[in-house]
């Protein structure tokens, strides 16, 4: 007997709230927001999960999952996280941050959140540029880059060279997971996810300090579509940031999800 | 509980830990170290939080998340940190969750330094911070005092849902005094329902400062006054000394209002008459007692170590009805009982207004004296 | 015997980036320009009938605005219809 049966093959997350995200068409915020939500749905963690939400683009982010939130001041929501967890070790607690606010404003608090091991999980967006304030120079500007503050381009000889986070947050001992994916395309989405998941992974295990960068894309101060953006991020960002591991613990290499 | 002979930072220090605080986060300055030195020892022990983070800018970020899930928590630095802390504790006061700062304040501006100074008292009372908000201020004189108002510092946070800072300064940090610490209180279990505790069984809960619709704002700028009036009808605190009839009413809080109760009753047994009124809530300051003292004095004296910064509080609700002087000791300097002695006599004399800013005479008397010193 | 996919498109959330046409291998998706969504951008549709269900839309929306279905014809005994009870 022939039956067809119906599957649902992707939906919604249940993390989400039904809201439309104040995001700009085709920015992958969304996406990985989309990712963090799943991978909380998947575990079985909603209930339990507190996000700490950054200043800049993803600053509401708290609107859009359907968990308790909290916004932090520019750059300290790895402080902010680490109080909470330090008081409800048992809650799982992440960290949603842009490149302005991990890597330039609260670079001293991420440094030390992860040379603690606090066992938390941050979610890094990497698009380049500092979104909200319509598109200066992020430290995680590439080279040459054209953005409102560097006019001209970035030019290495006054304005430095791009951080690239991943490679510095895996020299740290209390960090367990630590790696760079990109948002580009569905494969490397669905590489994003699962690293994500191991960041969570991580957390539950009290395996330390877990940090997925993910490349993203920001088409409205890079001034393309949203289809440029993503081959912007493919042909210039890779090269200049590499994905790959950058640590993670013996005890996560084991582990298959 | 029997007295015991206790370091002043240490003091306060137990005394938070005995009112069931369940998370320090700080960073070492002098002189307020000996308190995370304290947590340190005892926190971990009790399975409660210690953290010595990597600044005061995230020291206060911590306790911005931890009071986030609705429990007890603190931080105690000295003024060069919590200049620091200030971004931290606008951000806790626009989301309206309780916490304690103590302040063992120090002399400034700048690096400064260590020694013990009121010159913190814009920044404490005024909010230091951004936005519209009002912190509550407990100024105690004492070690027991202190160890006293820390307990109540919590539940006036928890109460108000508001900043409560602790201020003190490096003499009462460093002093040894006989004290009595409260009993161990038990650590609630209660759960206050804006806290972030995972959205189990019940609607997420958010806790931001964000109020990007200006209407919202206004909305919360308001309810945060209204709720800073409560705070003003039900909460002031101070304390009166030798107040027979006085003719000279001296004004000082901390350890400059101790230092001048010596003064005062010393005046006293010089037949002058003179009493004392010492603020132990700076923020609301005692403002419908000080009205009704305006009826009774012919001259007031506030005693400050600082440039005269509750001067202008004072003069701001005596209206000109009562002359006011000032005397203030600064930059880490302590006012020793006999100069405040010496200004008692002098007001005592003086007759008539006062032309001007009370501060400029002083600074002449005070650059003579100096003068003198040496 | 083929699969068959389709899509659905919430107005509520699409805000017509296009991301997802771009990623269609089979090429079956276009902006509605004759339709705006109550947010105002022209949503995703699916315009032919050749979707397999590989989700791969869904994957790249960065909206969350698509749901993925598919029908996928399968031998079915009772017997091991009872098994997976
Ligand atoms: C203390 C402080 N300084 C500056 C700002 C202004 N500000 C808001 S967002 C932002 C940059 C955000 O960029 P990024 O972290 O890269 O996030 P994105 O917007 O790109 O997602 C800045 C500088 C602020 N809110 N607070
Ligand atoms: S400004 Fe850039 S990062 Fe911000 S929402 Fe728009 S596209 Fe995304
Ligand atoms: S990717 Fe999502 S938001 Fe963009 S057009 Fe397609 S359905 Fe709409
Ligand atoms: S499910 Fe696959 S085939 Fe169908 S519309 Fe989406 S991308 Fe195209």
């Amino acid at each position: 007997m022939v039956e067809a049966k119906t599957e649902v093959i992707y939906q919604r997350p249940e993390s989400f709230t039904d809201v439309h995200t104040h995001y700009c068409p085709g920015c992958t915020h969304g996406v990985a927001h989309r990712l963090v939500a799943e991978v909380i749905d998947e575990m079985g963690l909603r209930e339990k999960t507190i996000g700490v939400a950054p200043v800049g683009c993803s600053v509401f982010a708290y609107n859009y999952f359907e968990m308790d939130f909290v916004e932090a001041a520019h750059g300290r929501a790895p402080a902010m996280a680490t109080g909470i967890k330090r008081v409800l070790p048992d809650n799982t607690v992440f960290t949603y941050q842009g490149d302005g606010d991990l890597a330039s404003i609260g670079i001293a608090e991420i440094m030390h959140a992860a040379g603690r091991g606090e066992n938390l999980t941050v979610i890094f967006i990497n698009n380049a540029i500092y979104g909200m304030t319509g598109g200066q120079m992020a430290p995680t500007t590439l080279p040459g880059m054209k953005t409102t503050s560097s006019p001209y381009g970035r030019d290495v000889e006054l304005a430095g060279y791009p951080l690239k986070m991943a490679e510095l947050l895996a020299q740290m001992e209390g960090s367990g997971y630590i790696v760079r994916r990109s948002l580009h395309d569905a494969s490397n989405i669905r590489k994003a996810k699962k690293a994500i998941r191991l960041a969570f992974e991580a957390q539950e295990r009290g395996l330390g300090f877990s940090m997925v960068e993910l490349l993203s894309s920001c088409p409205t101060n890079w001034s393309m579509s949203a289809q440029e953006a993503l081959g912007f991020v493919e042909e210039k960002m890779l090269p200049v940031y590499p994905l790959g591991d950058y640590k993670v613990t013996p005890a996560l290499q084991e582990l298959r999800v | 509980m029997a007295k015991e002979l206790l370091k002043g930072n240490e003091a306060f220090a137990e005394a938070a830990i005995r009112a069931g605080v369940e998370a320090f986060f700080g960073y070492p300055i002098t002189p307020s170290t000996e308190f995370l030195e304290h947590m340190a020892r005892r926190m971990p022990k009790l399975g409660r939080a210690f953290v010595q983070a990597e600044s005061e800018v995230a020291a206060i970020n911590m306790v911005y998340g931890a009071a986030c899930t609705g429990k007890r928590v603190m931080t105690a630095s000295s003024s060069p940190g919590v200049s620091l802390m200030m971004e931290g504790i606008s951000y806790i006061a626009g989301t309206e969750v309780p916490a304690v700062i103590v302040n063992v304040m120090r002399g400034g501006p700048g690096l400064g330094n260590i020694a013990p100074s009121q010159g913190d008292y814009y920044q404490m009372i005024k909010g230091g911070g951004h936005g519209d908000y009002f912190p509550i201020v407990l100024a105690p004189a004492t070690v027991q005092e202190a160890v006293d108002y820390i307990s109540l510092a919590f539940d006036l946070a928890e109460k108000y849902l508001s900043i409560v800072h602790v201020v003190v300064d490096g003499n009462m940090g460093q002093m040894m005094e006989p004290a009595e610490l409260p009993p161990m209180r038990e650590i609630s279990d209660e759960i206050p329902e804006w806290a972030v505790r995972g959205a189990k069984d019940r609607d997420p809960n958010i806790l931001t400062s964000i109020y990007i619709d200006p209407e919202d704002e206004e909305i919360t700028n308001l309810r945060l006054l209204r709720r800073w009036k409560e705070v003003e009808k039900n909460e002031v605190r101070f304390q009166e000394y030798q107040m027979d009839n006085p003719e000279i009413l001296v004004i000082g809080f901390g350890t400059a209002g101790r230092v001048a109760s010596s003064a005062v009753r010393d005046a006293r047994a010089e037949g002058i008459p003179v009493g004392l009124l010492r603020p132990i809530t700076l923020a609301p300051f005692p403002e419908g007692r000080l009205e009704e003292l305006c009826d009774q004095v012919q001259r007031i004296l506030v005693v400050e170590m600082n440039s005269g910064m509750m001067l202008d509080d004072v003069q701001k609700i005596v209206k000109g009805k009562v002359p006011v002087e000032f005397y203030g000791r600064l930059g880490g300097v302590t006012p020793l009982p006999d100069e405040i002695l010496d200004e008692i006599r002098r007001v005592s004399k003086n007759e008539g207004e006062i032309s001007g800013d009370p501060r400029d005479e002083w600074m002449d008397r005070l650059e003579k004296m100096r003068t003198g010193d040496q | 015997m083929a699969v068959t996919g389709w899509i659905e498109v919430d107005d509520l959330y699409c805000k017509g980036c296009g991301l997802c046409v771009d990623a269609c291998p089979q090429d079956v998706l276009r902006l509605d320009m004759e339709r705006l969504t109550p947010k105002g951008y022209h949503p995703a549709q699916m315009t032919e009938e050749t979707c397999t269900g590989c989700g791969i839309c869904a994957v790249v929306c960065p909206d969350a605005a698509i749901t993925v279905y598919r029908k996928t014809p399968q031998r079915q005994s009772r017997k091991a219809a009872g098994r997976r009870t």
